[in-house]
């Protein structure tokens, strides 16, 4: 994915829908600072793989994370701006979610 | 009819139901699978002849629906059924149906006509004095509202749910607010969205029954022995089972859901529909749809004049009767397989476009597509067409609450 011919300077997190509070990686991002689809910087903490997410700002413990403008879990942390979203901090308001190596690659 | 405040579409094939046909095809409809080498010969070689049908020999109130929604669909202008003679569809009610619709319509019973090669011969010669018919010119302007618009994905990956599928969302919100018909599908994939769509449903009646059918939908798949959230999707990065159901979700945009049909099922009139295609009970003929095909039949029973299919590892298919947009969400698949895709919605990845440029050109293809221009799936040659054994109620008036 990462080898297709990105325009330089294209944003590299994409916001789905207006008030989401994650951003989703187009490809795989190593920590530091990305430029966003809103046109924001966000400085991603740590490395972050193509359709992974991270916060667009910080998220309460328990508040719902909110994607394409639908709630896909809650946090059950607090999470900062730039963090990594994923299991180890966002669980399924419906179904726990089985996952090896903390779904990642 | 004419509203000359209303830009049409594109100009189509007016119907005598009111409705208006993108396509003027002629179907031959094997009435057994022991018919159907019989009416592939018939169709072979003709650009607009498809062939459609249903291969058991015991009769299925389902298919026997599907057909008569399938035959009277406004992309049909004629309709040749191919019968054994001895199977179990009742294809004298088949015929009145089509008959009452305004079409010419005729039988061919190869036992009656005397075999393979003179029922052959007998549907070629039927198909070429159709010719004026199907010669019929695009007289009628096809306004917003005489558009019907269905999507499905297939063949999803990571990337379906980041570009071709908001790509498709965007293009239906703009196609209600133009005041046309779009139909997304299905229950089984909706798991975990069933409230947030309930809140979008234009009654409480109406979002209590799409909470009870995916409720319904689970228990059907879990019965079947599915799992839905396999560990595979955590390191695509989805994190929860409502955010992979978000990925289809997100094809059916931000409007209100105007009602629920189930398959063989009309729509009411203009607005966002959801396609339950998961059966009532007990699971009693095996899987709610074996295959993206008998669901694209599906989605075209219920009226859909074209089919808007999201794929990101890459689906090949088309379809009888309508024509289907691909639209590719993977940049890498639609340059490995650039003729058998519409749309290059993963250039969103690259930089090279947003969502809302993509929705647009979406829109502008269905309607140059409307106005009779191929889809890359239709230049192909592509026509499947999937009908099995199913059970399928009509769904109740709590389901459709702006029908009259």
């Amino acid at each position: 994915m990462a080898e297709g011919p990105r325009v330089a300077g294209a944003p590299a997190l994409l916001l789905l829908a207006e008030g989401d509070s994650v951003l989703i990686a187009v490809a795989d991002l190593d920590a530091g600072p990305h430029l966003a689809s809103t046109g924001a910087t966000v400085v991603v903490t740590g490395p972050v793989a193509l359709g992974h997410k991270v916060a667009a700002r910080p998220i309460a413990a328990a508040e719902p994370v909110v994607r394409c403008g639908m709630p896909i879990g809650s946090a059950t942390e607090t999470i900062p701006t730039g963090a990594w979203v994923h299991v180890h901090n966002l669980a399924s308001d419906y179904i726990a979610t089985f996952a090896h190596r903390g779904g990642n690659r | 009819m004419s509203r000359p405040d209303i830009e049409p579409v594109a100009h189509g094939y007016p119907r005598a139901d009111g409705r208006i046909g993108i396509r003027n095809l002629t179907v031959v409809v094997y009435l057994v699978e022991c018919a159907r080498f019989v009416a592939d010969a018939i169709a072979a070689g003709r650009r607009d002849v498809h062939v459609i049908g249903f291969g058991g020999c015991y009769p299925n109130p389902y298919a026997r629906q599907m057909l008569e929604r399938l035959c009277t669909h406004p992309n049909v202008g004629a309709v040749a059924l191919v019968s054994l003679g001895c199977e179990g569809f009742d294809r004298e009610h088949l015929t009145r149906v089509v008959a009452a619709s305004g079409r010419p319509v005729t039988t061919f019973v190869i036992q009656q006509v005397g075999g393979t090669a003179a029922t052959v011969d007998a549907g070629r010669r039927w198909i070429d004095e159709q010719a004026s018919t199907l010669a019929a010119a695009r007289t009628a302007p096809l306004l917003p509202a005489d558009l019907v618009v269905g999507t499905i994905c297939g063949g999803s990956d990571s990337t379906s749910g980041i570009t071709a599928n908001p790509v498709v969302g965007r293009a239906f919100d703009r196609l209600i607010d133009a005041g046309a018909t779009a139909l997304f599908e299905e229950t089984g994939e909706l798991i975990g969205c069933e409230h947030h769509m309930a809140g979008r449903a234009v009654t409480p009646e109406l979002g209590r029954e799409i909470e009870a059918r995916v409720a319904k939908a689970a228990r059907y798949h879990l019965a079947m022995g599915h799992g839905s959230f396999a560990p595979g999707n955590a390191e695509g990065g989805l994190t929860t089972l409502e955010e992979k159901s978000l990925g289809a979700y997100s094809k059916s945009g931000t409007r209100p859901i105007s009602g629920v049909v189930t398959p063989g099922q009309a729509l009411p009139g203009p607005g966002l529909y959801l396609l339950d295609v998961v059966p009532e009970g007990d699971p009693r003929w095996g899987f709610p749809n074996i295959n993206d095909n008998a669901e694209i039949a599906e989605i075209i029973a219920a009226g859909a004049q074209v089919v808007v299919f999201t794929t990101g590892r890459g689906s090949v298919v088309g379809s009888a009767i309508a024509p289907v947009v691909k639209v590719c969400a993977n940049p890498e698949t639609f340059r490995r397989m650039a003729d058998d895709m519409d749309i290059d919605a993963g250039r969103i990845l690259e930089g090279r476009a947003r969502l809302d440029e993509v929705a647009e050109e979406l829109l502008a293809l269905i309607a140059a597509v409307a106005g009779g221009r191929e889809t890359a799936s239709e230049r192909l040659g592509h026509r499947e067409f999937v009908l099995t054994y199913k059970s399928a109620e009509p769904a109740g008036p709590a389901c459709l609450p702006t029908a009259r």
